[in-house]
């Protein structure tokens, strides 16, 4: 920029740059605004799905607890009770974690550690591949394959169950799994390895000892991922769930999740029916927080 | 002892592996089985007909419809908020909060993004069931998304950029614009090849928001059905595995390409960069 | 250098969403063009009624340019919409109740429907009484060889609570929500109740009539057998009517073409050749 030297071309600097100046300060305005969406958006979610939900047990009198302890779900008597939603969901989610976890930890180890190279690049982007299928086709899988597999081999009276169910989360979950936690027991470093090696202790006990625990935050992390996936998978679920409205009490009675029930039911609910779902959707929300909130407990004192 | 304890531990290993690659190949072979003698031309442009028979040319249209329409909101709003956390924001509480909000975000279960979109953009919007009430639904979806892969990419725009930049006096909004931005387009990319993964893949908040109609949408404010949703109401309501199963083809190729795609972008960006 | 790189992938970019975009507009083009007049009748409910609309409005398309948008998502939303607008038509495979009637509802009988008890095609029980079907549906009976069957557990298959199909099927049979066995599978539709039922040798379900093919056998009632005939001769008492309902006095012009062609002999045969019983 040249030094002005007369009056004139002071104004038009001038002009020229509070209109730059204006510009810039718009522009970062529209940028925050944009960043402040994200919040407003989350903060529209809460409010909207607590406002509805909530609305029965704070303005027509329903029983919290009736809700949440209830056996009893028939909106067509006004019966409204979850209970065994609540322990579908737990007894699936807890389920699917029994198996998904330790096969999906177990082959991102294989895969990271003890897989030749050449198996390992044709097979882990095979993996990541399926982490992207939509879960809509585990479900038709599960519905094709699973339930009547049940249903034959076990001499079940029925395959749609819970069992059924906790199988296809825990083949949902596998690609999460096995890609976040690859990826974290590749990042331990190579000086690790040699270490342990150097110090005599074998191969396999470098690996449990010495990597797996070096990579425990990102094992969490493929963890919370996985569990994430499977509570709030919905239309796999419904497929194969054969959503009956019992307590489950073994493996083999068919069982209606927290997601199912929404879904099932959110096409034709209205009313008191309605806001009922969307109270079934706060507790699978609370339950979400919870878990990682637990979660993230356990991996902090691991930590430590 | 030790030994044996080794030997075990590595069979394990073996074993679980050998069973996830199994599995996993026995769903893509099923899908692949079940349904390749469905595919043709005519399955995939042909238009649906409620008697059988029919193609899926209408569940492709919504799909398209439906990316196309999340990503023309969610990109430039998800890039502006990068730009903001990652070029403008000062660390504190706002920073934090922004990034809480936005994390929390991903890890809401779609069937929640479907009830809010049900209640908020159907009803209260009085959309109705239509692409554009389950498009809006699905920006929430690949916003944080879109945020975060941004804020990936910019962080790798090196800072020498940004000086010599401003340093030939040229403004913020320049800087950004002429140079910032382009030298992060790649990552920007990947983030929307991610979203468009993220969109194919959604079921429970499209069948919630978007309806169920098996017909050629009209426009943006007509019910219509996705392929995933498709592929759901195939199999529940009809139980045609391997019609289903068809659909099924189409979404794997779907991903398929998406992910290629990302790959040759990423690996496009490191040659880039290391130049 | 790099710069170039930046620029053949925005070009890329670009390109990709300029062909996607074509894809769109092209079919929105093509569609716009075909359906000349943009009067579109929106209508949702029952899954009993749909197959039978949608292959009405299939026909209908031949010789009309309004579209028909059928959404099929129980008969209690649908009358529930179309009280409320959503949709200008509801469609419902059960009886109005009072309250339905009271917010301004009105009702045309396009077609008459029976409702079948269905089970494996092996399963040896072909026929059951009124009573005994409501002690399987209540859990009373819970093994087939209490019906002269095999001794094996029966598996109970309703659909879901709002169900148009399932308030009749209740209502005729003689028992409540309330009671239904608990641990019956629900399914969400009528397709639904047919392939669970057809790939379970222990399963009993309900479907419309519509839904009968080989891949399930079905119960004759008292020794009456499921069929149009015995429904007209009012034999058969697992009927109900397939109602289109509208508020009073929203019903579109457009509308009201389809519900004539509906009515029309042409569109009575489609019903007749889709399973559904003739209202003539």
């Amino acid at each position: 920029m040249s030094i002005p030297t007369n009056n004139k071309q002071v104004v038009v600097i001038d002009k020229a740059n509070k209109r730059k100046y204006m510009l810039e300060k718009m522009s970062s305005r529209i940028f925050l605004i944009c960043a402040l969406l994200s919040v407003l958006t989350l903060v529209l979610i809460i409010g909207f799905v607590f406002y509805k939900g909530a609305h029965p047990f704070v303005a027509e009198g329903y029983s919290f607890i009736d809700f949440i302890f209830g056996k009893d779900w028939v909106p067509s008597e006004d019966k409204f009770g979850i209970f065994p939603m609540i322990v579908a969901s737990i007894f699936a989610t807890i389920g699917a974690l029994i198996i998904g976890v330790p096969i999906g930890l177990f082959t991102s180890i294989f895969l990271a550690e003890i897989a030749s190279k050449r198996v390992a690049k044709i097979i882990s982007p095979a993996i990541q591949l399926l982490a992207g299928i939509p879960s809509v086709l585990y479900g038709v899988f599960g519905l094709a394959i699973i339930v009547p597999f049940l249903q034959n081999t076990f001499g079940l009276v029925k395959g749609q169950s819970l069992l059924a169910v906790i199988l296809v989360l825990a083949i949902m979950m596998l690609p999460t799994i096995v890609t976040v936690a690859e990826t974290a027991i590749r990042a331990v470093p190579q000086t690790y390895r040699e270490g342990s090696l150097a110090l005599g202790v074998s191969h396999i006990g470098t690996i449990f000892k010495v990597i797996v625990p070096a990579a425990k935050s990102g094992i969490m992390t493929a963890i919370v991922l996985g569990l994430g996936r499977a509570i709030g998978e919905t239309m796999a679920v419904i497929l194969v769930a054969g959503n009956s409205l019992i307590v489950p009490t073994s493996l083999t009675d068919s069982v209606r999740p927290l997601t199912t029930n929404i879904a099932l039911e959110m096409g034709y609910a209205f009313g008191t029916h309605q806001d009922m779902l969307f109270a079934t959707g706060i507790v699978l929300f609370s339950f979400i927080l919870i878990l990682n909130f637990v979660l993230a407990k356990i991996s902090a004192k691991g930590g430590n | 002892m030790i030994q044996l304890k080794d030997k075990l531990l590595r069979g394990l290993l073996w074993i679980s592996a050998f069973l996830s690659v199994a599995v996993l190949v026995m769903i893509v072979g099923f899908i692949f089985y079940k349904g390749i003698n469905l595919i043709s031309f005519s399955f995939i442009f042909g238009d649906y007909s409620p008697t059988g028979g029919g193609g899926i040319w209408p569940m492709i249209v919504t799909t398209i419809y439906t990316i196309l329409i999340s990503l023309i909101i969610a990109t430039p709003i998800g890039i502006f908020a990068a730009v903001y956390l990652q070029e403008y924001a000062k660390q504190g509480r706002l920073v934090r909060t922004i990034r809480f909000a936005t994390e929390s975000l991903t890890g809401i279960p779609s069937i929640i993004y479907g009830l809010f979109g049900a209640v908020f953009f159907v009803t209260t919007l009085k959309l109705g069931m239509s692409i554009i009430a389950a498009s809006l639904t699905l920006t929430i979806i690949v916003l944080p998304v879109i945020i975060r892969t941004t804020e990936e990419a910019l962080k790798t725009v090196p800072l020498s950029y940004r000086e010599g930049s401003l340093a030939l006096g040229t403004t913020k909004l320049q800087t950004l614009y002429k140079v910032i931005l382009p030298s992060a387009m790649p990552g920007v990319l990947s983030g929307i090849i991610l979203s468009i993964g993220r969109i194919v893949g959604e079921s429970a908040a499209i069948f919630l928001t978007a309806g169920t109609v098996a017909a050629m949408p009209d426009s943006i404010f007509s019910s219509a059905r996705t392929l995933t949703v498709h592929a759901y109401l195939v199999t529940q309501e009809s139980g045609d595995i391997e019609l289903a199963a068809a659909v099924g083809i189409v979404l794997i190729v779907i991903i398929l390409v998406i992910n290629l795609s990302a790959t040759f972008i990423s690996k496009k960006l490191n040659r880039a960069t290391n130049k | 250098m790099i710069s170039f790189k930046k620029i053949k992938m925005g070009l890329l970019m670009l390109s990709i969403l300029a062909v996607l975009s074509a894809c769109t507009s092209n079919t929105n083009n093509d569609t716009k063009t075909s359906d000349g007049s943009n009067a579109t009748v929106s209508i949702s409910g029952s899954t009993s009624v749909g197959p039978l609309g949608e292959k009405l409005a299939a026909k209908y398309a031949e010789e009309d340019n309004t579209k028909i948008e059928i959404n099929q998502i129980g008969s209690s939303a649908g009358i529930t919409n179309a009280i409320s607008g959503v949709s200008e038509i509801g469609m419902s495979s059960r009886d109005l109740k009072e309250e339905e009637k009271a917010a301004g509802l009105k009702e045309v009988v396009i077609a008459y429907d029976g409702i079948v008890v269905v089970a494996h095609p092996s399963n040896k029980v072909k026929d059951l009484t009124m009573e005994q079907i409501k002690q399987i549906f209540t859990g009373e009976v819970t093994n087939w060889n209490e019906l002269g069957g095999a001794d094996m557990e029966i598996v109970v298959v309703s659909r879901e609570d709002g169900s148009g199909s399932r308030d009749a099927f209740q209502e005729i049979v003689g028992y409540s929500s309330g009671e239904l066995i608990r641990n019956a599978i629900i399914a969400s539709g009528n397709g639904n109740i047919k392939t669970t039922v057809a790939n379970n040798k222990h399963a009993v379900g309900f479907i419309s009539f519509e839904y009968i093919d080989e891949s399930i056998s079905t119960m004759d009632i008292n020794g009456v057998k499921a069929s149009p005939e015995n429904v007209l001769l009012e034999k058969y008492r697992l009927s109900r009517p397939f109602l289109f309902v509208y508020k009073e006095g929203k019903l579109t012009d457009a509308g009201q073409r389809f519900i004539d062609f509906i009515l029309s002999e042409d569109g009575q045969l489609i019903a007749a050749e889709a399973g559904a019983i003739p209202v003539k």
